[in-house]
């Protein structure tokens, strides 16, 4: 029996009816639909994860979609422990923010293509994980990325929406063109794109070199690394993270789900997913840990000074998605995807409740302008005090167990940079629980900063929105307890309480960790108390003395600047790229090739045969006997050719 | 002989009504010229052991199609139709495609070849007379393109109402 | 005894008159008539041509013709009524709407 099939194609259903009928229909009906789908693909995804754990894993394929010459692809299924975990996490977060969204949108124009499009992401991104072969991955990822695009212009009245959504896709090709490259070349070198034959392949050819560019390359870290363009692309790493903080200008459910959650750690799935590959190439495991630890410090520097609470989450994902990079860099991919299923709650709790916050402050943003809020909505208050402490790295909440996780394998795993991510990690935790604080502290506490107006307008948000609150905060303590490593697992007496590792373990194999015991209870003692100490420093400048965070950006008013303006990599871009293509599109495409080659042709075909018509046309005298006249001449030549030849 | 002589008087009779219906200025002529020739014809094919033929050639063509032609004729003002040249500007050029399509025919019916000869022989068909012997043929084999023969006049009985019909004009 | 050829030879005569008349004449009703006289010209070979194949066939395809041409002569006539209602003419060369 096929029936997992019913977890992609629920939601494909529950789309094609919002798209078709939903204007005129379904209308203010369209949660219903979506929602039930959603939640049918939950229950099924959780069937299938009890089938998991019985060690049924499926890969099968249900109909070619592309039979040319040894090229053949279809349309097939890889359900195994990744599979599984992605299924959960994915069908779980939509489920939940498909309901939060109907307290949401409520009364938005464009109510059932809201849902429309989020049924559409869902399917996408569970054909993503459920595919069994890499033009089936690309399929989803592609996917995704339009519903992406669609759901970040949303407002598309908005220009600054249009133009994120924009962004959001463009930025997005750069990566992409990669990670076309890379299946190319992987087919290329073993003639099928299926993983099953490629991962077992692999290993034969990792010494081959090949020509690429000019240059003699070796294969695997040619695949490992075009594979990663896509995956940075996706996923918003360095250089390719610009589109990811403008993409808050879609509604709040969809940051949460798609640019928080789900799509963006499609990048990590993709690493987790060809771990073979990339196991095998040092330089792409090096590139990646680097890239992740690079773009987590540089996230999370920026977060310290914004004041939009959106993006100030969304610089926080940014910083999150580079952790679990640095995990998969440095040979640790169940870390990564404990991490990756981690982040998906406490994450889409943060924004759940940045959107709460914004339903009552009538869509402001600024930090500046709130506090104090803490009275009015106290659901809100708790849930995104919990996520904060999760995020930070409190002992006992799942963000602890999977970033202890992350920096125990990177300190004592064999990777090269290994110490050093390990440190760049420890300095982003203590950063991560400041600036998470920052939010809690200006957003929550003091007093309210805000018109009189809005503090009028101040209410805790509906039901639909607080439920799945409560929801998510249950999984940002609890998922974590999975994975508990198994030293302290010792202590409060369960034995292999890692079971999370061990469940992965025949996808993403056994990582590497060489350390004593008391190594690990000091890095653990290190990252709680830079956590501690990221709280501590923030409740001192927030809650205590205002004026210390004030002195501080204009005694270092450069290095504020710069933070302010996230480093100018925007700017950079702007002058780099958008520019230059701007002017060339402008002057030799538009100027020289678009108006003088292509408008001679396009006016001078028309122009030529209006010419010759003009001419021709006197032939048509309108004269009937003319046309029978030549009709009978016809008969004539015909007749003639036939007998007298 | 005698049949070459009857042969030749029709053939020579048709060829001139033909030119005559063709060439008279004045419709009705050409119209009652038309009626003499469709009686000729029919003659011919009495000649050809085609009696059924012949009357429906008389009762058709001259009893109704020919009348029908009379009344449209009527209707055309002939007074105008007098003073104007009959044929149009290029009529040589027509002249010279038609004998030339003339001569290419006669060519080709010199090196004509017959097929062997069907099972109606003018004795058989005289043994049961035509209209019983076509009859039989028309009602068996050719069934079916016989009704729908009747289909095409009853369209062309409704298409000529609809087309000839005065439009309506509008109470103001 | 007449031979057949005699026969085709008179009805190509006068199809080719029709032809002529069909080119030529500027009456629209005289091109009609003219297109009846290609008919009844074709009508002589295909009895001429039963007669010598001793085959009742070109009968029947004679009568087919003449309903055909009984139905093509009142549309056709109904197509000049209504012709020359619109134009007050029935002479070709003065219907020149399809001029290029």
């Amino acid at each position: 029996m096929n029936y997992y099939l019913l977890i992609p194609f629920l939601p494909l259903t529950a789309f094609l009816i919002n798209i078709l009928f939903g204007k005129k229909y379904v209308q203010e009906r369209a949660h219903w639909v979506s929602i039930l789908a959603v939640a049918g693909s939950w229950i099924v995804a959780v069937f299938t994860l009890l089938k998991v754990l019985k060690g049924e894993t499926v890969n099968e394929d249900l109909y070619t979609w592309v039979l040319s010459g040894t090229f053949e692809v279809s349309v097939g299924f890889l359900i195994d422990q990744l599979t599984t975990v992605m299924l959960i996490v994915v069908t779980t977060c939509s489920t939940l923010i498909h309901i939060y969204s109907v307290g949401y949108m409520h009364g938005d124009k464009g109510y059932y293509r809201f849902f429309a499009y989020l049924s559409l992401f869902t399917f996408c991104m569970l054909m993503l994980v459920m595919a069994n072969n890499f033009l089936q991955l690309y399929f989803g990822w592609e996917g995704v990325g339009l519903c992406s695009y669609f759901l970040i212009g949303y407002y598309f009245n908005k220009k600054s929406a249009s133009d994120a959504g924009k962004k959001a896709f463009i930025v997005n090709r750069f990566g992409d063109f990669g990670f076309g490259l890379g299946i190319i070349v992987i087919f290329l070198t073993f003639g099928t794109i299926y993983y099953e034959p490629v991962f077992t392949q692999i290993g034969g050819v990792a010494a081959q070199t090949i020509s690429f560019l000019g240059y003699e390359v070796n294969l695997a870290t040619l695949i490992a690394l075009l594979l990663f363009c896509g995956a940075i692309g996706k996923s918003a790493q360095m250089p390719l993270h610009v589109w990811l903080p403008d993409a808050m200008e879609g509604p709040t459910p969809v940051s949460a789900l798609i640019h928080a959650a789900t799509m963006v750690t499609a990048g990590v799935f993709l690493l987790a997913r060809c771990s073979p590959i990339f196991s095998l190439s040092e330089p792409a495991m090096v590139v990646a840990a680097l890239i992740g630890a690079i773009t987590s410090i540089f996230a999370a520097t920026i977060a310290l000074v914004q004041n939009d609470i959106k993006r100030i989450i969304a610089y926080s994902t940014l910083s999150q998605l580079g952790y679990m990079f640095l995990a998969c860099g440095v040979g640790a991919y169940t870390a990564g995807i404990f991490h990756l299923y981690t982040h998906a709650f406490f994450k889409a709790l943060l924004f759940l409740c940045a959107g709460s916050v914004m339903h009552a402050m009538a869509g402001e943003l600024d930090l500046q302008k709130m506090g104090g809020l803490k009275k009015y909505m106290p659901v809100t208050y708790a849930t995104m005090f919990i996520a904060s402490l999760s995020i930070s790295g409190v002992p006992g909440l799942a963000g602890f167990f999977s970033k202890d996780e992350i920096l125990w394998l990177a300190y004592a795993g064999p990777s090269p940079v290994g110490k050093f991510v390990w440190a760049i990690g420890t300095i982003v935790a203590f950063l991560t629980a400041f600036y998470s604080f920052r939010l809690i502290f200006l957003t929550f506490h003091g007093e309210f900063r805000g018109t009189q107006k809005q503090e009028h307008h101040l209410h805790e948000s509906p039901k639909s929105m607080t439920v799945p609150l409560m929801l998510l905060t249950i999984g940002a303590v609890a998922s974590g307890w999975v994975g508990i490593p198994n030293l302290l697992g010792e202590v409060i007496g369960i034995e292999h309480s890692n079971w999370f590792s061990g469940f992965m373990n025949p996808v993403l194999g056994h990582p590497e960790a060489h350390g004593t015991h008391a190594e690990e209870w000091m890095l653990m003692g290190i990252s709680v108390l830079a956590g501690l100490g990221g709280i501590g420093l923030a409740a001192v400048f927030y809650l205590g003395r205002r004026s210390i965070p004030v002195l501080l950006a204009q005694k270092f008013g450069f290095i504020y600047r710069i933070l302010w303006n996230k480093y100018y990599v925007d700017e950079l871009y702007s002058h780099t790229i958008v520019r230059p293509t701007l002017w060339i599109s402008q002057n030799i495409l538009m100027g020289i090739t678009d108006a003088k080659i292509i408008e001679l042709i396009v006016n001078g075909v028309p122009r030529a045969i209006g010419g010759v018509s003009q001419h021709l046309r006197k032939v048509q005298t309108g004269l009937l006997q003319h046309y029978a006249a030549i009709m009978a001449t016809g008969a004539l030549i015909i007749g003639a050719w036939i007998l007298l030849r | 002989m005698l049949p070459k002589l009857f042969f030749g008087y029709y053939a020579v009779v048709i060829i001139v009504l033909s030119l005559l219906v063709v060439t008279r200025k004045n419709p009705v002529h050409s119209v009652m010229w038309m009626l003499l020739l469709f009686f000729h014809i029919a003659g011919l094919y009495l000649f050809l052991n085609a009696e059924f033929i012949a009357a429906i050639q008389i009762i058709v063509y001259a009893g109704a199609i020919l009348v029908l032609f009379l009344f449209v004729v009527l209707l055309l003002n002939l007074r105008e139709e007098l003073l104007i040249e009959r044929f149009i500007g290029t009529w040589p050029t027509a002249l010279v495609i038609s004998v030339s399509l003339l001569i290419l025919v006669i060519r080709a019916i010199q090196d004509m070849a017959l097929a062997p000869p069907g099972n109606h022989s003018v004795d058989a068909i005289q043994a049961e007379t035509h209209t019983v012997a076509l009859g039989k043929i028309l009602y068996t084999d050719y069934l079916f393109p016989f009704e729908i023969a009747s289909v095409v006049l009853l369209i062309a009985i409704i298409g000529a109402l609809v087309l000839a019909k005065r439009k309506m004009r509008s109470p103001q | 005894m007449v031979p057949l050829n005699w026969y085709l030879m008179l009805s190509t005569v006068v199809f080719m008159i029709g032809v002529f008349g069909f080119l030529t004449r500027k009456n629209i009703i005289i091109m009609f008539i003219s297109v009846e006289l290609m008919l009844n010209a074709v009508n002589i070979s295909l009895v001429s041509f039963s007669h010598f194949l001793q085959d009742l066939r070109g009968h029947i395809l004679v009568f087919f013709i003449i309903t055909v041409a009984a139905a093509e002569a009142a549309i056709g006539l109904a197509l000049i009524i209504a012709l020359f209602r619109n134009k007050t003419t029935a002479h070709v060369d003065e219907m020149t709407e399809m001029k290029g």
